[in-house]
């Protein structure tokens, strides 16, 4: 039979047969890996003696969902995708986008917008807490770090590992003046960004002259420069019992989230106590952070300054001959790229209340960088996704309790999140090699954008 | 068409302990259209970026409109109106046709942007169809005039092209060169150009340089050299004679 998807019964009775077969197999297999794997178990008994543990069951659960995966493989998922494709193929003509597309990112940040009034009525005051700080701060804190590590890699092309550096300068630049001198989240906000800027132009200078591989080295050896300071210096930064204690922020300095002032949120508005009303204030404070690193980075793609980004990116000489300075460029796009990092870092301080040297290790940075890379560099949407999948997966991790029921009450979800993470990236490299949002967007459309059909435009993969 | 734009006074260039240049002269005057021929590996293109300052040259000077740049950073050279069109092209591959040109006119920050684009697109009617297109997926040819389109958006004082006829079709290479005379008749701009194909070159150019070795050997109008036999037999007659 040559056309793959006719809808006669016969056709659909073959396919389950087919399905049948090979879930059959697929069992045959599973069975064979597993059975001295996860089948049988080695154990010491009270007598120290090595005993062996028959495990069944759940053998029986492994062989299941590789039977019944496989069953729902070729029997639905395949002829799903391919009646997909075919009938994509079909409409390839007119691919005038819907209207959710078209204004994806209005639509987002309404949403975002909406999100914790939606929830607190979804789920009450108390119950909202978990959404808007385990899900919506977290999550946003690395969109915005994304953004920020973006305008350093994405756009300028500066391979970063250290990032997190600026995130822990913002952090103890707040954590220290705050609670030293009691200065305002509002003063501060500023001046770890500034600080941060201004670490940023310091790890510029040296690798000025390097690229790729080099420059991640470097940068890597800055980043954990920075963390064994804050670890060693113990006068100023209590090593590595960290800094506790930090005043939260205020809504500009007209209420307070404190619950002994005088001038308490919850008070003004006759509110019972509670701490959700302090995490959805930050929950819009990290958001107008972040929309604000967004601003600043479309701005200044259609600024000269950013265009020089992309262009240094692309060819550096090529860059040179144009009379861009390469150096001041490179610096900028550092010092800025830094500074979003510091606002976020003294965000980050104040929604914990402490920091310590433990929060800004390599990995930050990884993951940091593992998520400007997935969504597609240079792209902010992609990056959004992407942080968004990346971190709101793990941390519904910690909600799925129900695989303590399968793998047994020692099950730790999140311990596997590391790993998770890691097959997801390889997926999303294979699936889409360039990230989600793989082609750049240009920033010039001064002509009739259709002089060129959009399917010329489009970047090969590879 | 008298007054000097460019002088090279002796210049020696090296690439670590290797000597590229070994003493070379050239004079540019305003208005000219001059060629440097010479075999591969003769030094042309380290002459071209010396001018621009990487390699910056280890002795000689540079003098350009009676200003020593020799030891100027590049972006600087730049920012005097020397516009070039490296070996390889060097297009921005990610940004598409219109942004090349933007970056093409870095310096004046957009001021005359509209009008010269236009000029451009008149001059290379195909780069107005490609526009919204990646630099990084046009033709060599397109690329090629991408190149020189962008250094022309930087309102050069002095042209450097570095072998615009580089793997194109022979009716590419005409329309190029045409473009580039149209453009010193009309606007009287100044062109240095270095060039493998020769022939073409040498009836465009009013004067023109031959380097061996990294050094110049021979000089003369255009016509001169076409006729001179060790040129025609070095560069115009390949291996035939
Ligand atoms: N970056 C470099 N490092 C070391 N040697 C170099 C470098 N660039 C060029 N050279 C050497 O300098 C000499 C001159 O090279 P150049 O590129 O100027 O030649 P060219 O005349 O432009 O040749 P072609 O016609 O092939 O482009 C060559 O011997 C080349 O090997
Ligand atoms: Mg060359």
């Amino acid at each position: 039979m040559a056309n793959p998807q006719s809808n006669t019964p016969a056709a659909g009775n073959s396919l389950t047969a087919q399905a049948l077969r090979e879930a059959f197999y697929a069992g045959l297999v599973s069975l064979g890996l597993f059975v001295l794997f996860v089948g049988l178990k080695t154990d010491q008994n009270i007598r120290n003696e090595l005993i062996l543990v028959q495990r069944w069951g759940l053998l029986a659960i492994f062989i299941g969902v590789a039977m019944v995966g496989r069953f729902i493989t070729v029997a639905y998922l395949r002829p799903y995708l391919a009646a997909r494709k075919a009938s994509r193929d079909a409409q390839v003509a007119d691919t005038e986008d819907g209207f959710v597309k078209r204004n994806f990112s209005k639509l987002a940040v309404l949403a975002l917008v909406l999100f914790p009034p939606v929830v607190i009525a979804l789920s009450g005051v108390q119950g909202s807490l978990k959404w808007v700080d385990n899900f919506g701060i977290q999550i946003l804190i690395y969109v915005m770090l994304g953004w920020g590590l973006n305008i350093v890699v994405g756009l300028a092309g500066l391979l970063d590992l250290g990032y997190v550096a600026f995130y822990a300068v913002g952090a103890y630049s707040y954590a220290l003046l705050a609670s030293t001198f009691g200065l305002s989240f509002w003063i501060l906000l500023p001046l770890a960004g500034i600080l941060a800027a201004f670490w940023g132009m310091i790890l510029g200078f040296p690798v000025l002259r390097l690229k790729g591989d080099y420059l991640a080295i470097v940068t890597l050896a800055f980043g954990e420069i920075i963390r064994l300071v804050l670890i060693n210096w113990t006068e100023v930064t209590r090593g590595t019992f960290g800094v506790s204690g930090i005043p939260k922020a205020t809504f500009f300095g007209i209420w307070s989230f404190d619950v002994s002032a005088p001038n308490n949120f919850a008070k003004a508005f006759d509110l019972p106590m509670s701490s959700a009303y302090y995490k959805i204030f930050l929950y819009y404070l990290i958001l107008a952070l972040a929309l604000l690193t967004a601003y600043v980075t479309i701005k200044l793609r259609r600024m000269p300054i950013g265009r020089a980004w992309e262009a240094l990116r692309e060819d550096e000489i090529a860059c040179r001959s144009l009379g861009i300075n390469t150096v001041t460029t490179k610096l900028t796009a550092f010092s800025i790229g830094a500074m979003f990092g510091g606002f976020a870092g003294s965000f980050f301080a104040v929604r914990q209340g402490f920091v310590s040297p433990e929060s800004f290790v390599f990995l930050e940075s990884a993951i940091i960088l593992a998520i400007v890379v997935l969504g597609g560099m240079g792209s902010l949407i992609g990056i959004a996704v992407a942080a968004a999948l990346m971190i709101g997966g793990t941390e519904l991790l910690r909600e799925m309790t129900f695989l303590k029921a399968v793998f047994g009450p020692d099950f730790t979800p999140e311990l596997y999140r590391m790993l998770i993470f890691g097959i997801a990236m390889v997926v999303v490299m294979v699936w889409k090699p360039r990230g989600f949002v793989g082609s750049r967007e240009p920033t010039a459309f001064l002509f009739e954008r259709k002089a060129v059909s959009g399917s010329f435009t489009k970047e090969g993969h590879g | 068409m008298s007054e000097t734009l460019l002088n090279v006074k002796a210049v020696e260039t090296y690439y670590g302990n290797i000597r590229a240049l070994g003493g070379v002269d050239v004079e540019v005057k305003k208005g000219e259209i001059v060629c440097l021929i010479g075999a591969n590996g003769a030094g042309k293109s380290t002459l071209m970026m010396t001018i621009c300052g990487s390699p910056q040259a280890r002795t000689g000077s540079v003098i350009f409109e009676g200003r020593d740049i020799t030891r100027m950073p590049t972006h600087e050279i730049a920012r005097l109106r020397i516009a070039q069109s490296p070996e390889g092209r060097r297009i921005f591959p990610r940004m598409t046709v219109y942004e090349n040109l933007q970056m093409g006119a870095s310096l004046d920050n957009l001021k005359y942007f509209n009008e010269d684009v236009e000029k451009i697109f008149t001059l290379f009617p195909r780069l107005k169809e490609r526009q919204s297109q990646r630099g990084g997926t046009l033709s060599g040819g397109e690329q090629q005039m991408l190149s020189i389109g962008r250094a022309l958006m930087a309102r050069p004082k002095l042209l450097l092209l570095d072998e615009p006829s580089l793997g194109l079709a022979p009716l590419i290479v005409k329309g190029i060169f045409e473009a580039i005379k149209k453009l010193n008749e009309t606007e009287g701009l100044t062109v240095f150009l270095v060039e493998q194909n020769a022939f073409a070159a040498l009836k465009l150019s009013h004067r023109a340089y031959v380097m061996v070795n990294g050094k110049v050997t021979m000089t003369g109008s255009g016509r001169e050299l076409l006729a001179n036999p060790e040129v025609r037999a070095a560069y115009l007659e390949g291996g035939r004679h």
